[in-house]
């Protein structure tokens, strides 16, 4: 169970979050909607511990993040980069198997190339992608690619930071069944972040809306359509008209 | 604002400044305790080897062959002054191994390696890369910088070396074929006045120099801002510091080794 609460983060004197609570139980899929520079994304890597919380407590099945043993605490762990985040420097499948060529879960390399080229198959790319760099990838295919590396080690919490954007409409439906799966079958528990509503409904058992620094709306998936939040029922819609204000 | 109020400009920037050497010292200090606690990454320090050593080569070696020859017309013209051109050989050694040849060399490689490792670190931090080698339990300061720092502190002396020789070579070139030395006393001249010591020293401040240009290189990349204008701020930070400090520290070393 990952359990926010009252987080506050600051860049300089812009005020990002501002006392988010937020509670995801294990196995479960939450999905962050919200504008873009809401600060999901940072939300995220505050619960990494990649950017530093100004004040509120992170928790992870009760543990600190802050205190944590660092390396167990990460290992648990996989996520997927807003922007995929690929080593430019290693091939595709050395990337994926980044975690299972070093460390405490270092496979011998023949294995690691062989789990690496079945994750890549999963996100829908052939075994003849593994030997290329990432830089001869298009920008879908490095998002799979960092999908594949988020999963590789099968971690128990998984953060997807859009999964979804830049791909072709039967690809992204093909990614939002795999993260369906992952958390069904491995009993993962997921947080993505995406702007695409039918991955929300594709994806989420609940979702959360961030507004202004705080969750404006929570709750199942199922009560989205109906919940009364203005603010929640102009981003479904997509409209101009309602109280978040789109500048032009 | 600088025209405005000097005093206070300068009271900033001396302030910043000793910010910044503190933070510089707290990284070089963990950048030492890295490297001798495991994991190691030989892979990453092989390519580091290679990238700062042997690729430094070529630009190291003409440097010094050029630096030899001029300073050798330089020392002839100068001697003449006073009926002593013979010094020529032994002085040429002695300028190269114990100055010229680290320090040159040393610039050289800031040029072309702390550049290079700030450009690398920086995309790599821009693009969330270092995030990403966090969340999957690497160490940055590991994986990124021990590699490059052991490498650069190791290959230097061996660049330095080399740079030696040639250099040497450069100025024998020069003397035999312009100033009508004679082969056999020009070598000779050279390996008598010349002492174990003058090269150790030249060597011993290669690897402080070395150390000081991955370390530039890894801080300013590690620190660069976002986008590529901090990029491109933090790879030319690095060139000029790591620059600043070798003469700084070569000042320093000269003055520790041969004051007595
Ligand atoms: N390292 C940083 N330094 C300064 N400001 C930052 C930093 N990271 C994020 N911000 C600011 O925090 C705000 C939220 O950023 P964030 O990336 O979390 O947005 P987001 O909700 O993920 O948006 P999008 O949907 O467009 O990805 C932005 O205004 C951004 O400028
Ligand atoms: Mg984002």
């Amino acid at each position: 169970m990952i359990r926010l609460e009252g987080v506050h983060k600051s860049f300089g004197p812009k005020r990002v979050l501002r006392g988010v609570d937020l509670t995801i139980e294990r196995g479960q899929s939450m999905v962050i909607i919200g504008g873009s520079g809401t600060g999901k994304s940072v939300l995220l890597k505050c619960v990494l511990g990649l950017i530093r919380h100004d004040s509120g407590t992170i928790t992870l099945e009760g543990e600190d993040v802050l205190t944590a043993e660092r390396d167990a605490f990460l290992a648990r762990f996989g996520m997927l980069f807003q922007g995929g985040a690929l080593f430019d420097s290693l091939a595709v499948w050395q990337n994926v198997a980044f975690r299972l060529l070093r460390g405490s879960l270092k496979r011998p390399m023949a294995e690691a190339r062989e789990i690496a080229i079945e994750k890549l198959r999963r996100v829908g790319l052939t075994p003849d992608v593994a030997d290329l760099f990432p830089s001869e990838l298009s920008g879908g295919m490095q998002k799979r690619v960092g999908l594949a590396r988020a999963i590789a080690a099968e971690p128990d919490v998984i953060f997807f930071d859009e999964p979804t954007t830049g791909l072709d409409p039967i690809m992204a439906g093909v990614i939002n069944e795999l993260i369906r799966e992952i958390v069904v079958e491995m009993g993962a528990t997921a947080m993505t972040i995406t702007h695409d509503m039918s991955s929300v409904r594709a994806i989420a058992d609940r979702v959360a809306m961030l507004h202004d620094g705080v969750v404006k709306w929570e709750g199942p998936v199922a009560r989205m359509d109906d919940a009364t939040d203005p603010y929640l029922h102009q981003f479904i819609t997509g409209s101009a008209d309602g109280p978040i204000e789109a500048v032009r | 604002m600088i025209l405005l109020s000097p005093l206070g400009a300068i009271g900033r920037s001396t302030l910043s400044m000793l910010g910044l050497i503190g933070r510089v010292a707290i990284y070089a200090a963990q950048a030492i305790s890295h490297l001798v606690r495991p994991p190691f990454y030989p892979r990453e320090f092989a390519q580091a080897l290679l990238q700062i050593g042997w690729l430094s080569l070529p630009v190291v070696g003409l440097t010094a062959l050029f630096t030899g020859g001029a300073l050798a017309l330089q020392i002839y013209a100068g001697g003449a002054r006073f009926n002593a051109e013979a010094v020529v050989p032994s002085i040429v050694a002695i300028g190269m191994v114990r100055e010229l040849g680290p320090v040159l060399g040393g610039l050289m490689v800031a040029g072309r390696v702390a550049s290079a490792i700030a450009a690398e670190i920086g995309t790599m931090k821009v693009t969330e890369q270092i995030d990403a080698l966090v969340t999957l339990s690497t160490h940055p300061m590991k994986y990124l910088t021990a590699p490059r720092v052991l490498a650069a502190t190791l290959s230097l002396p061996v660049l330095v070396a080399v740079g030696d020789v040639i250099g040497i070579f450069g100025g024998y070139l020069v003397g035999t074929s312009r100033l009508g030395f004679n082969p056999a006393t020009y070598l000779d001249n050279t390996v008598d006045f010349l002492e174990l010591w003058d090269v150790l020293s030249g060597l011993v401040k290669g690897a402080v120099f070395g150390f000081i240009v991955a370390l530039m290189g890894c801080y300013h990349g590690m620190n660069s801002g976002r986008g590529a204008r901090g990029v491109g701020r933090a790879t030319t930070n690095a060139v000029v510091s790591a620059s600043i400090l070798i003469l700084a520290s070569n000042y320093l070393l000269t003055e520790l080794f041969f004051t007595a």
